[in-house]
């Protein structure tokens, strides 16, 4: 039965081909710690896996061989059709597969919690203290994206940079349509909806220039909204704030509405001065004068403002379900 | 003129000369392929002069072994338009990079791959699917039709309408730049005021209640049609995933049709279900969208389990291992299915606590699922296995099945899931669950009981040389994608900058011409297989020494299916027969109860389809007439209380006399 | 069993009858199907009592159910839905007893009674659009109109059924097909009366209190 070994064959070397070739890739080798233990996390539930994966094809193949009509050597038991003991294995071996891979699952999902500060900037090396994060909050416009830097005043559009080995903090959010904030050098995506903020905590420990995008189909601007991330030492970091300070325009409300019109692959835009308030603002969806932002209408009739403030993270939705 | 202008408004609504693209030369040569393809057919049938025949014997037909061909017919059709896209997608991706821009504009791109998932989830895998189900459920479990066989037309038609909308979308207008679930806020007025998004609602509404009245159909057929003796552990397999599959349909395509009622009441009534401003809550539909969604993904590979319980047991000459294990491991998938939803957008915020249930939930499948696998494995082991075609689709669906699920499983650990999420990795995924899963399972399925459905095998040639295309361009288009999504590769891209992905892209073209090669084989291999009939012929009625009722009967079946309801004492009914001496009856006929056929369920789907195509381009008066006209037909067919006939027992005799004397 | 005197060898076996002589009657699935239907419907208006769940508070500094409810007129319309439950429930006592007379005449007030429950609802429905409070007003009053007027649609529909009913039972009489009918649109119509419960708990009690 040539066709079998053929069979055989094929499956064997794409799984060892896309194994081998899969290793060399940004998903598997990035240089941010979140993402480099998201990468391990794949590669051992890939593993555990593999122990029930690679018997049923090898079996599969095997009984297939062993049992063709041609052979009449082999035991034909046309009868045979249940057996407790083999039956209870059947069960149990997935079974004690699932175990070890939700609790691995249960750890890593709290562990790596886009919510959660970061503990460790890598393996063995804890945030040193007094180091706090550095806090981006970012926009997915239409088709772009604006990013924050509360802490220095300066806000730019498709260029992120960020000192390596500083925990930073994203606080995410969008103008209209769902967008999915993802640098896969740095960490794992997180969705950015209108109205709504999520957040990331992630660090970069390596300096370079990585790519990064929106995850999420948001319309015909979409392929375009890219940007380079820009991991750097600290001393760089800080002539690219000054550069951006020195080179930048004016982000007053009226600048920001002339950006929301709706563009596509758009350049780095630096803004060395940004209207304080306004990405509070965007995201609860009051730039325009005289509208009333979101959480002062849901405060309207909840004088409690946690239950505001609460409404705004998505987490709290999924609960209505 | 101004009242002039509100007179043609009510009466045309948007639609207007500029609706029809003839300015893409593309879809224009589509059009005039269609058009000259469609003239023909009609031409040919008008010449031969069967439109009479096609009206009584199919169109108006209530056999649910006739609706059960149509089924296939549109699925076919449907997989055709749906391949075009594919490669049209695959052409375009390996084209686009650097400065070359490849040859759709953007916006016909991304309607592309929305029609793509559409119809080949709605009007390619649901037709194939519950096309199975409506001629082999009856036969397994000895009926003569399904419960209501009008209803069961009605569905029919219902699913053709919706497929004629999406397809009237390539000519009138546009289809939906969304992707296949038409997420809002995109989806919203605000953001696709056209009409594409109308079309992708109204065609999966009127096709949903196709499907919904349908899964009642089932559920009450296999729950009360059952031939004396069946007790629900002895119904055979595939009727036990049917009926899960049923229950699942009843369960969830209402949640569909709810949560596009609430979509077309934010585009047409201004309402703000899901809008950004005013209280919308957009993750309110991608949650209701999936509380559909997960089940429907079971709905499809639940029946094609059955399929594959049915085909290995078969060709191995042995009894399914593990019977009560399987049903048990098809009842916890069903259970599960529905707590494993949010698994689709971990990414969209929830805590960890909510994320990790849910993934763990999905991992909890895979035990049932993986459980499942061992059965069909060890129903091979010691049994005497002849590698019909069939069987070839089962052993590469059991090896590339393994492989989506293990990528299925990684993909419910969320924070794999944050980096391969909305990445080809996904689609890699997709793909191979269902291609190696549905889409086997249907040709395997298709070329075990074709010879049941019109009395001949299919050419064994054409159906290895069709099971190897699609073997192995299946990996040649989807490991590549696998690996593009490791290199953070994000679905729905229509250009590239980085040309060193382009290769992959040009591997994964490659595949997807193989699958080309793989349909071509099969439309070549019905041709050769009529051509060949006589040769192929089987006369038994029983050409793969069967297992279940519906070998018992004569091929294709009678209209009546059996002349006298078969006992059961078995879950193997017919090889129980056959064990114990069964002798076919040869006198003593009765006059056999049967429904009457009835154009009402073409009738209510058309003026369907006239009120969708009405209310996507806003055409108020006919959509009120339309609507006006449906409920007034529905009410004239309640009026008709002579729906079924007896067929005289001479009739019967002679039927049954012609198999005496071919089994002779 | 005298079958092997009636048909020798053909159908069985010496250990075995493998086919049912004579017509075989399958239980009537009608009812089953019918009910099936129900319990869809039934997740319709689940996904849409979750809907106005998630939506209830979202006001957008619109109005509130305290600001809009007038719960009296809401009391009077719920007790034309529960009687109009409890004059069909008459209707079919009468069709039990086999009285096509009082069947129709029950059948009848029991339209009567729903079309009041819809021309109230129509009236409240114009009253809230006509003060500002239609429902593209807040995802709160998107969700309060769809959730109550999905349920008047199907009250509607279950008017029309009721009439053509009336129509078939004047021209056929009871015969077994309309006595199946009737007993269909009486599961459909307490089905309505048992949602309608849940709408005026949860939207209107729990709303008026909030």
């Amino acid at each position: 039965m040539s066709i079998l070994r053929t069979l055989h064959k094929t499956s064997i070397a794409a799984l060892g081909f896309a194994l081998l070739a899969g290793c060399d890739t940004v998903v598997m080798s990035p240089s941010g710690d979140i993402a480099a233990q998201q990468a391990s996390l794949i590669i051992w539930a890939t593993v555990l896996m593999l122990i029930v994966v690679i018997p049923v094809i090898v079996l599969t193949l095997l009984f297939a061989w062993r049992y063709r009509s041609s052979n009449k050597n082999a035991t034909y038991a046309p009868d045979w059709d249940h057996s407790t003991s083999l039956e209870l294995v059947i069960w149990a071996a997935p079974l004690a597969i699932i175990i070890a891979l939700g609790a691995l699952t249960w750890v890593s999902t709290h562990q790596l919690d886009p919510y959660r500060p970061l503990d460790r900037i890598s393996e063995g090396q804890p945030v040193p203290e007094g180091v706090e994060p550095l806090i981006v909050e970012v926009v997915a416009m239409d088709w772009k994206w604006l990013f924050f830097y509360p802490e220095q005043g300066i806000a730019v559009v498709n260029q992120l940079a960020a000192p390596v080995d500083r925990p930073i903090k994203f606080k995410i959010t969008a103008t209209t349509m769902m967008n999915s904030f993802y640098i896969p050098a740095l960490a794992g995506q997180i969705y950015a909806m209108g109205g709504m903020e999520t957040q990331l905590h992630a660090v970069i420990n390596e300096a370079g220039s990585y790519d990064g995008f929106s995850a999420n189909y948001s319309g015909a601007g979409f392929n375009g909204m890219r940007f380079k991330f820009l991991g750097m030492s600290e001393s760089n970091f800080e002539q690219w704030v000054a550069k951006v300070k020195s080179d930048g325009d004016d982000l007053s409300r009226k600048a920001y509405k002339e950006l929301e019109v709706p563009s596509e692959y758009n350049p780095v835009h630096y803004y060395s001065k940004v209207e304080p308030g306004l990405y509070d603002a965007i995201l609860n969806r009051c730039v325009d004068p005289g509208s009333i932002c979101m959480k002062d209408l849901m405060s309207h009739h909840h004088r409690d403002d946690k239950a505001a403030e609460k409404s705004n993270a998505p987490s709290e939705s999924h609960h209505a379900h | 003129m101004s009242e002039q202008f509100e007179l043609s408004k009510l009466i045309f609504g948007r639609l207007s000369w500029e609706s029809i693209p003839l300015h893409d030369p593309i879809i224009l040569a589509t059009f005039v392929m269609v058009l000259l393809g469609g003239g023909a057919i009609v031409g040919a049938l008008t010449y031969y002069k069967v439109w009479g025949y096609l009206w009584r014997e199919w169109i108006t037909s209530i056999d649910h072994k006739r609706i059960g061909v149509m089924y296939m017919i549109l699925g076919i059709v449907m997989l055709l338009r749906g391949f075009a896209d594919a490669i049209m997608m695959r052409i375009h991706q390996a084209m686009a990079f650097g400065d070359a821009t490849g040859y759709l504009p953007p916006h016909h791109y991304d309607q592309i791959f929305t029609a793509h998932g559409v119809i080949m989830i709605f009007f390619v895998a649901m037709p194939f699917v519950v096309g199975l189900m409506n001629y082999i459920v009856p036969l397994q479990i000895g009926a003569r039709d399904v419960a209501f066989p009008f209803l069961n037309n009605l569905s029919f038609w219902m699913t053709a309408a919706g497929a004629a909308l999406v397809m009237a979308s390539l000519f009138i207008g546009e289809f939906a730049k969304s992707g296949w679930l038409a997420y809002p806020p995109l989806t919203g007025i605000l953001q696709s005021p056209g009409v594409g998004v109308d079309y992708y609602i109204w065609s999966l509404q009127i096709a949903g209640v196709g499907t919904l009245l349908s899964g009642i159909n089932f559920v009450v057929t296999i729950v009360k049609m059952r031939a004396p003796g069946m007790n629900m552990m002895k119904m055979p397999v595939f009727v036990w995933t049917a009926l899960c599959t049923n229950i699942l349909i009843v369960a969830a395509f209402p949640v569909l049709t709810a949560v596009m009622t609430l979509l077309s009441l934010d585009r047409y009534l201004g309402m703000n279900f899901f809008t950004n401003d005013l209280g919308g809550n957009a993750m309110m539909y991608v949650n209701l969208i999936w509380i559909w969604g997960h089940p429907e993904v079971y709905i499809l590979i639940l029946p094609i389990f059955g399929v594959f319980s049915e085909i290995v047991s078969t060709y191995s000459g042995k009894r399914l291992f593990g019977y009560s294990s399987m049903v048990y491991a098809t009842l916890v998938i069903t259970i599960l299915s529905y707590l494993v939803w949010l698994h689709h957008f971990f990414t969209m915020g929830s805590g960890a606590t909510v994320n990790s249930f849910f993934g763990i939930t999905t991992m909890i499948i895979s035990i049932p699922t993986g459980a499942k696998i061992f059965n069909w494995l060890f129903t091979m082991y010691r049994g005497r296995i002849k590698f019909d075609v069939p069987m070839l689709w089962t052993v590469g669906f059991m090896i590339t099945f393994v492989i989506g699920g293990m990528t299925g499983v990684l993909l419910a650990v969320p924070p794999a899931d944050f980096v391969l999420h909305n990445s080809l990795f996904l689609i890699a995924h997709f793909h191979n669950v269902i291609i190696g899963g549905v889409v086997f399972g249907t040709f395997a399925a298709i070329t075990y009981w074709y010879p049941k459905v019109t009395g001949y095998k299919l050419d064994p040639f054409w159906g290895k040389a069709s099971f190897w295309c699609w073997f192995i361009g299946f990996y040649l288009a989807f490991m590549p994608l696998y690996m593009l999504g490791f290199m953070g590769v994000t679905r729905r891209m229509s250009h590239f900058d980085d040309p060193s992905l382009q290769i992959w892209f040009q591997i994964a073209l490659g595949g997807a011409v193989l699958i080309g090669l793989g349909i071509a084989c099969f439309l070549i291999q019905l041709y050769v297989s009529y051509k060949k009939r006589d040769s192929l012929r089987d006369e038994t009625g029983d050409p793969w020494d069967g297992r279940t009722l519906e070998w018992s009967t004569s091929s294709p079946p009678p209209k009546y299916n059996f002349a006298f309801t078969p006992k059961v004492y078995d879950n193997d009914a017919w090889w129980h027969m056959k064990a114990n001496g069964f002798v076919r009856p040869t006198s003593d006929f009765l006059a056999i109860h049967m429904p009457k056929n009835t154009a009402a369920g073409i009738i209510v789907a058309g003026i369907s389809t006239v009120f969708g195509f009405a209310m996507i381009w806003h055409m108020w008066l006919l959509a009120g007439l339309s609507f006006t006209g449906l409920i007034i037909a529905i009410i004239i067919h309640t009026f008709n209380y002579k729906r079924d006939y007896y067929i005289p027992v001479e009739e019967v005799a002679r039927t049954e006399a012609q198999r005496t004397e071919v089994l002779a | 069993m005298s079958h092997s005197a009636v048909i020798p060898a053909a159908g069985e076996s010496s250990k075995f009858e493998f086919l049912e002589r004579g017509e075989h009657h399958v239980a009537n699935g009608t009812l089953l199907g019918f009910w099936l239907y129900l319990m869809s419907d039934c997740l319709v208006f689940a996904a849409l009592f979750a809907t106005y769940g998630v939506l209830s508070q979202n006001f957008a500094g619109g109005p509130t159910g305290a600001d809009l409810f007038d719960l009296p007129l809401v009391a009077i319309n719920t007790s034309f839905l529960l009687f109009s439950s409890i004059t069909y429930g008459f209707a079919m006592l009468q069709m039990q007893q086999k009285k096509l007379k009082g069947t129709m005449i029950w059948l009848a007030i029991t339209g009567v009674l729903g079309s009041a429950f819809l021309g109230l609802e129509l009236y409240e429905f114009y009253h809230l659009i006509h003060q500002g409070a239609g429902p593209q007003r807040s995802a709160f009053l998107s969700s309060f109109f769809t959730l109550v007027g999905t349920h008047g649609l199907h009250v509607s529909f279950g008017i029309i059924w009721l009439v053509t009913l009336l129509v078939q039972l004047k021209k056929h009489g009871l015969t077994t097909a309309n006595r199946r009918r009737l007993f269909c649109l009486s599961m459909f119509w307490h089905f309505l009366d048992v949602v309608w419960i849940g709408v005026f708990t949860i939207v209107y009690l729990m709303g008026s209190m909030s």
